[in-house]
């Protein structure tokens, strides 16, 4: 096998591995626990190593296009047709961003579940949902037709829903797996709807295909209309957004980091739809403002939701609500100023801006609900009324805590500053109220984890809690996470000229995308 | 170095920044008395009340920021009004802005 089959292949093999995987678990489950553990993490580990050598051929220019069952995966279109009729699965810079983002964190996630979840019972189904999990999202990411696009969307929400029940013996876990279910479909019933209404329309399923015959009649401004609602409930945009803190505080720590990347694949959809899918032809004006609006609800009534929670994982749970707001405002203002002479210069830097931003709220994220897990793992409880003191024994999940606290907040040196700064000073183009609103969600946020820190972490010893840290998977797991918001907070400029740049650059050039597949 | 509309910023550069701050700061320090042992001043001070044993004191999270939980009341009362649990109105809010989003990109889009 040489490094030219792999990259060939890669985006194919990186759906298929995990998936296949997914159905050999609960077979190898029954025969040994500690093979399974191995098969999961083997697998894992393979996932995010060809996502790598995948993103760095991608970001270097080169699109990757893979059909499926052709003898010539990168021949899109057969000889006896004119147009796409096979599954296409196309990676462009934004999917790999964002392939790289979901391999990350459910590496992270499933170190962190070998001794999270060993007391519970059911590991060989939780392993293979998680790796469903991660076969949906990377679907989403690298599809290039709208109807499996449907598809993964299905299988994240079904595996997601699952995993949210995992501990089903609590009645809160059902509770919240049952709105997580009726979300989602609803969801995925007007997804498939407005693919429906393009289809009929145009006979085509393929993105690149249906992007270049787009006419923006009023079929596809209702199908647009089903696709906007409906992705921005699945990201948790407010006020569509009240699933969020009920799924998320009661599924298993290392399945709510995976749930921030799912909820930030649906924003991928979102604008994958937006600009590659329409584009130019919409309205970018009324969309972006749109987009905008949904961006600055969700900040301030996320961030403000967040503060008075007494539930650390439910607080946690506002803030991805209220980071999901940034992304919404940065790529918003970039969908706004498309078109017009101001997006070379603040238009591009509020999407790299609002790009950024997806990768670092994926780390710091994902890394603050480990350590809310952690911190379960050991006082057996989420409310903050009935904490205190627990950097006396768990000084590793005290400085994980404190890292990813500085990172949302957008505390200098951490990642979260980096991309919040280039929103601040790209959005004010639109208005300075923006950028204003932005910083205040950011102190607020500040306050609001000073409160989580004081609580939790400070203060006398808890009595009746066992001494001593979580287990070093664990600890391994919120290590991964920890090093990339260290390292992308110290090397912005690298990170957003080789990884950012050319997923934004990805988004905003449609005809590059339409080219790819179908070329002309 | 991460290049913005407005300027730069070199993350390395804040770090060797807030070392020599730190240092200034230290050095400031040693300017200070010596033989200072503490005293009232160095007590905390809690609205002039009695302040418990230090090491059971502990402010619970549901005791901070109330004052500026008060002072939003009106917005919280809302907040709390919407914020149901109950799924039926999750869908509700969903067709709501389904339907503000029909009518702003079908009548209101001006193109």
């Amino acid at each position: 096998m040489n490094m030219n089959w792999l990259l060939t292949h890669s985006p194919a093999l990186l759906i298929a591995i995990p998936l296949l995987a997914a159905f050999l678990t609960p077979l190898i489950d029954r025969l040994s626990k500690r093979a399974r553990n191995v098969l999961v993490l083997i697998v894992l580990i393979t996932v995010e190593v060809v996502m790598i050598v995948l993103a760095w051929d991608v970001f270097t220019g080169n699109t990757h296009i893979y059909t499926m069952g052709a003898s010539n995966p990168t021949a899109t279109i057969p000889v006896q047709a004119a147009i796409p009729i096979r599954i296409v699965l196309e990676v462009d810079g934004l999917s790999a961003f964002m392939g790289l983002i979901s391999a990350t964190v459910s590496l992270a996630a499933g170190l962190y579940s070998l001794a999270f979840v060993r007391r519970e019972t059911g590991q060989g189904r939780y392993y293979t949902l998680l790796l469903l999990m991660l076969v949906g999202m990377l679907g989403m990411e690298f599809t290039g037709d709208l109807f499996n696009l449907f598809v993964f969307l299905e299988i994240l929400s079904i595996a997601s829903a699952a995993l949210i029940a995992y501990r089903f013996y609590r009645g809160d876990a059902v509770e919240g797996a049952f709105k997580y279910f009726v979300i989602s479909s609803l969801g995925a019933l007007m997804v498939l709807f407005a693919i429906g209404l393009l289809y009929g329309q145009y006979d085509l399923l393929n993105m690149a295909a249906l992007a270049k015959v787009m006419k923006y009649t009023m079929l596809d401004k209702i199908a647009l209309v089903l696709f906007i609602a409906a992705f921005a409930m699945k990201c948790g945009a407010i006020p569509m957004h009240m699933w969020v803190p009920d799924s998320y505080t009661v599924a298993p720590a290392s399945i709510t980091a995976m749930l921030v990347v799912a909820s930030q694949v649906s924003l991928y959809a979102l604008f994958r739809i937006c600009f590659s899918l329409y584009g130019l032809t919409l309205d970018v004006t009324t969309v972006g403002i749109i987009i905008i609006s949904l961006g600055l609800l969700s900040m301030f009534v996320g961030v403000t939701m967040a503060l008075p929670q007494k539930d650390i994982k439910r607080l946690m749970s506002y803030h991805a609500i209220s980071q999901t707001g940034y992304m919404l405002l940065g790529v918003g203002v970039g969908l706004y100023l498309i078109g017009k002479p101001e997006f070379s210069t603040y238009g591009m830097a509020a999407m790299e801006g609002g790009i950024f931003h997806i990768f670092n709220h994926a780390l710091y994220k994902g890394l603050l609900f480990l350590t809310a897990g952690a911190i379960f793992y050991k006082v057996k409880t989420r409310n903050l009324n009935e904490m205190r003191g627990l950097a006396h024994s768990m000084k590793f999940t005290a400085i994980f805590f404190m890292i990813g606290a500085f990172a949302i907040a957008g505390i200098p040196p951490f990642n979260g500053f980096a991309s919040k700064l280039l929103i601040y000073e790209s959005v004010y183009c639109v208005s300075p109220i923006l950028s204003i609103i932005a910083m205040l969600v950011s102190i607020i946020t500040l306050a609001s984890f000073v409160k989580v820190f004081h609580s939790a972490f400070m203060g006398p010893p808890m009595r009746n809690t066992k001494e001593g840290e979580v287990p070093k998977s664990m600890l391994i797991g919120m290590v991964i996470l920890t090093v990339g918001i260290i390292l992308f907070g110290l090397f912005p400029g690298w990170v957003v000229d080789h990884i950012v740049h050319p997923a934004a650059q990805a988004l905003a050039d449609q005809a590059a995308y339409i080219q790819a597949v179908i070329g002309g | 170095m991460l290049h913005t509309p407005s300027g730069y910023w070199d993350p390395l550069l804040w770090i060797l920044a807030l070392i020599v701050a730190i240092l200034i700061a230290y050095i400031i320090r040693g300017f200070g008395r010596k033989d200072y042992k503490g005293g009232e001043q160095s007590k905390p001070f809690l609205s002039g009340m009695d302040i418990p044993d230090e090491k059971e004191l502990h402010i619970r999270a549901g005791n901070i920021y109330w004052g500026f939980m008060e002072g939003l009341e009106g917005y919280y009362d809302i907040m709390k009004k919407i914020h149901t649990g109950v799924v039926n109105d999750y869908v509700a809010w969903f067709l709501g802005v389904s339907a503000l989003l029909f009518i702003v990109i079908l009548i209101v889009g001006v193109t």
